[in-house]
């Protein structure tokens, strides 16, 4: 992964002292609470429900097992000794001291770590494919580009404060699993007729209030003006993007404001006089960030390992585990392992420091002492031999990280929603121990098969519930919680956004109606199908019939 | 004393005000400026300054002026003996049209100072001007940022081409240029170092 030398160091820790001097001025009431917040929030502090929220980078999802072990050191020294892992693959303190922020930073800049640019209005941290460099459907690696764009956008002096916040995502493979469809900019990586790496361009995508698909910008970008051509994309939100409603300003608003034929010619028009500035990504610069992204030392293994073989044969619960927790590497002989942060009754992608010290063990012993974090908030170990797999679950076990969930139903998405944060309508961690523990049992999980079901405590969407095949989304009626669920939401490379079934109910009613969701598709699918197949195939008037047999509410609405 | 930080030759010092900013009569009409131009102008052909009080701005008749664009436009003819003689600057909110100051002076250089009102410190559209200004338009002399000018922005305000900082009136501008260096060797090319990191240095893997 990428180490860095003096500069990026230097950055960091003059980020460190900038942002300690600004804290004081704050507490010396010389800085005014609405001046503090932009700075705050760009440093990803929140001022949340309990306690102040504090959200460290996690660039691209890629973390060090010494730096996993510091995350470990600062959660249980600074906090509650444990974290939150996030959608946006950082990872949040709940309980921090706004006074202890600044030594937060120290700690974290001694292992190459930060907080720059993860809240606010600026360009957010780079996510990517959580198996980027292993997966065997890679055509080109993103890793090198995401770090390339990250080191460009961080403080990028013309976008520090843009109308609202950008996110951009990278990927390079056949299946897109990075969701670059739902990002301000997606930018899809191929190899061209010519054999190039270049660049497929989307903008304009989004979730929140007004979930939208991202439009293609430019078919083909040469990779080596990726940065200009965001300049150029970027200066124009920057500057015409709407800064009066903080609902309308995001990008996705403008592209649709202009269509997108206007919005790329006066792109274009801005990419004509910044192509070829001395921003252009230089060979040199891609081959020296591509040196760290260089292939782990892998051993010369055969497809098959026989006690890996043999363990599976003989031992049922780490079969069943082993179906779902493992994932097809480009290596022979090695798997990527996600270890799950969803157990059944405990808060989707929290980890305690003693699970992020094991975690850091795990990748230290079988990984390369590297691992990832994953949109879908779990932990991932790229690298790992076939005959080192039995090992490795046993451990994890033993720590509460082998639930065989993942892709399941209860392998859930979900924000931090009511319960911590202060933007939320409803609470949405409580909603999903609800329905993990309604479907307690494995067997039946199994049977229901790949399942993606999100939720997010408001129209915010950092728990992605448009793109859930089951999303459920808080909404505040009256003062009181309620929630609108939604069917058909699909993440890759057909995308799709969620049709909501109609209307929303009350938290108790919630496990019952995913229940009755699954009932429909229980009773109506053909073989192999996926719930979102069957979905498709059949349109929402089913699922919304069966959950609403027995509520008068939804016969009035048919009257009506 | 004086709130104005100026750079010369790269260096801030404090420095006194040889100009004076003439300002637009209040308007009857609340205009909206904080949406974005272009959908402004798209959704509700809606003008931010109205005729009238274009007309009825008070020139002052001597000094050293600054003028709103609007004015400069409007009255230019009035202006012109002043300009020649390199009295006369102008100022631009950042909601209005740059363009339409370089399609009205098609020379700019001959402005000896332009200035750029934030009206909130988080307008980050000012950034997107200067560097405007500076890198697509060659402009070369004093650029300002007043209004809601704070320390926290300033290093990306000389990023991006700004060389004069008027510190809101209630802040303390000595201490606020400590911030102009917050950041010793910035990642990526912009107007006061168009060079990125990995073209100003030798980075080895
Ligand atoms: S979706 Fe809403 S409630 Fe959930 S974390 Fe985001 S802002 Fe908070």
């Amino acid at each position: 992964m990428y180490k860095y030398d003096e500069i990026d160091q230097r950055i960091v820790d003059e980020r460190v002292a900038q942002y300690r001097d600004q804290t004081r001025r704050y507490l010396a009431g010389e800085l005014s609470e609405d001046e503090f917040r932009p700075l705050r929030l760009q440093n990803g502090l929140y001022i949340q429900r309990h306690a102040p929220m504090l959200r460290i980078a996690v660039p691209y999802g890629l973390l060090s097992s010494k730096q996993l072990r510091k995350l470990g050191d600062i959660a249980s020294q600074y906090d509650k000794a444990y974290g939150h892992f996030s959608t946006r693959q950082n990872m949040q303190l709940n309980w921090p001291l706004l006074e202890d922020v600044p030594d937060i930073l120290a700690e974290l800049a001694t292992v190459q770590m930060h907080a720059i640019q993860t809240s606010g209005n600026c360009i957010r941290n780079i996510t990517t494919d959580q198996f980027a460099g292993v997966a065997p459907d890679e055509v080109v690696d993103p890793r090198a580009m995401a770090e390339v764009i990250r080191q460009w956008s961080t403080f990028h002096p013309e976008f520090a404060l843009l109308p609202r916040k950008f996110k951009i995502a990278v990927s390079g493979t056949q299946h897109d699993r990075a969701v670059v469809q739902v990002h301000d900019i997606g930018m899809e990586f191929y190899l061209d007729a010519n054999n190039q790496v270049a660049i497929k361009v989307w903008v304009g995508g989004g979730l929140g209030r007004t979930p939208i698909l991202g439009s293609v910008i430019r078919e083909h970008l040469e990779w080596q003006h990726a940065l200009t051509y965001c300049e150029a994309i970027v200066r124009v939100y920057n500057l015409h993007g709407r800064r009066d409603n903080a609902y309308k300003a995001r990008i996705k608003i403008l592209v649709k404001a202009l269509g997108i034929d206007e919005f790329k010619r006066q792109v274009e028009d801005e990419w004509s006089h910044l192509k070829d500035a001395p921003n252009t990504i230089t060979e040199a610069e891609l081959a020296r960030v591509s040196k760290h992204f260089e292939s782990m030392p892998y051993e010369t293994l055969p497809q098959h390992d026989a006690s890996f073989d043999a363990a599976i044969a003989s031992n049922p619960a780490f079969s069943t585990w082993a179906k779902r927790s493992l994932h097809a590497h480009k290596t022979s002989g090695y798997r990527a392992v996600t270890l799950s942060l969803k157990p059944h009754g405990q808060a989707p992608g929290d980890a305690t420091t003693e699970q992020m010290h094991i975690v850091a063990d795990l990748a230290d012993q079988y990984s390369f002492g590297e691992l990832r974090v994953s949109h879908e908030q779990n932990l991932i170990l790229a690298d790992v031999k076939l005959s080192d797999l039995f090992a490795v679950w046993q451990k994890a076990r033993a720590h509460g990280l082998a639930s065989p969930n993942i892709g399941l139903l209860s392998d859930i998405i979900c924000c931090p929603g009511g319960d911590f944060c202060s933007l939320a309508n409803a609470k949405s961690i409580p909603i999903a121990m609800a329905i993990q523990m309604q479907f307690d049992n494995l067997d039946y999980l199994h049977d229901i098969g790949e399942i993606d079901l999100n939720i997010s405590g408001c129209m915010n969407a950092c728990g992605h519930h448009h793109v859930g095949h089951i999303g459920i989304l808080g909404i505040d009626k009256d003062g009181s919680e309620w929630y609108q669920v939604s069917i058909g939401g699909n993440q890759g490379n057909d995308a799709s956004i969620g049709s909501v079934i109609g209307p929303s109910f009350s938290a108790d009613e919630m496990p019952h109606v995913v229940q009755k969701l699954i009932d429909v598709y229980i009773q109506e699918r053909n073989t192999e199908e996926r719930f979102i197949d069957t979905v498709r195939r059949l349109g929402v008037a089913p699922f919304k019939a069966h959950v609403y047999a027995d509520k008068s509410i939804a016969k009035n609405e048919v009257a009506a | 004393m004086s709130n104005l930080i100026q750079l010369t030759n790269g260096k801030a010092h404090i420095s006194d005000d040889a100009w004076v900013l003439v300002k637009l009569p209040a308007s009857q009409v609340e205009a909206r400026k904080q949406a974005g131009k272009v959908v402004l102008f798209k959704l509700t052909g809606e003008k931010t300054v109205t005729d009238e009080q274009v007309a009825t701005t008070a020139i002052p008749a001597n000094g050293k002026l600054i003028v709103p664009l609007s004015v400069f436009i409007a009255r230019k003819a009035e202006l012109l003996s002043r300009i020649n003689k390199n009295e006369v600057g102008v100022w631009l909110d950042t909601h209005e049209v740059l363009l339409s100051l370089i399609e009205n002076q098609a020379d700019l250089n001959a402005l000896p100072i332009i200035v750029v009102h934030v009206e909130r410190f988080a307008d980050g559209r000012i950034f997107s001007i200067g560097t405007l200004l500076r890198t697509r338009y060659g402009f070369k002399n004093e650029l300002r940022a007043i209004g809601d000018v704070l320390r926290d922005q300033l290093f990306f305000l000389k990023r991006s081409g700004f060389t004069s900082f008027a510190i809101r009136a209630d802040r303390n501008a000595v201490e606020a240029m400590a911030s102009l260096s917050d950041f010793s060797a910035p990642y990526q090319g912009a107007v006061d170092e168009a060079q990125p990191a990995f073209r100003r240095y030798n980075r080895i893997a």
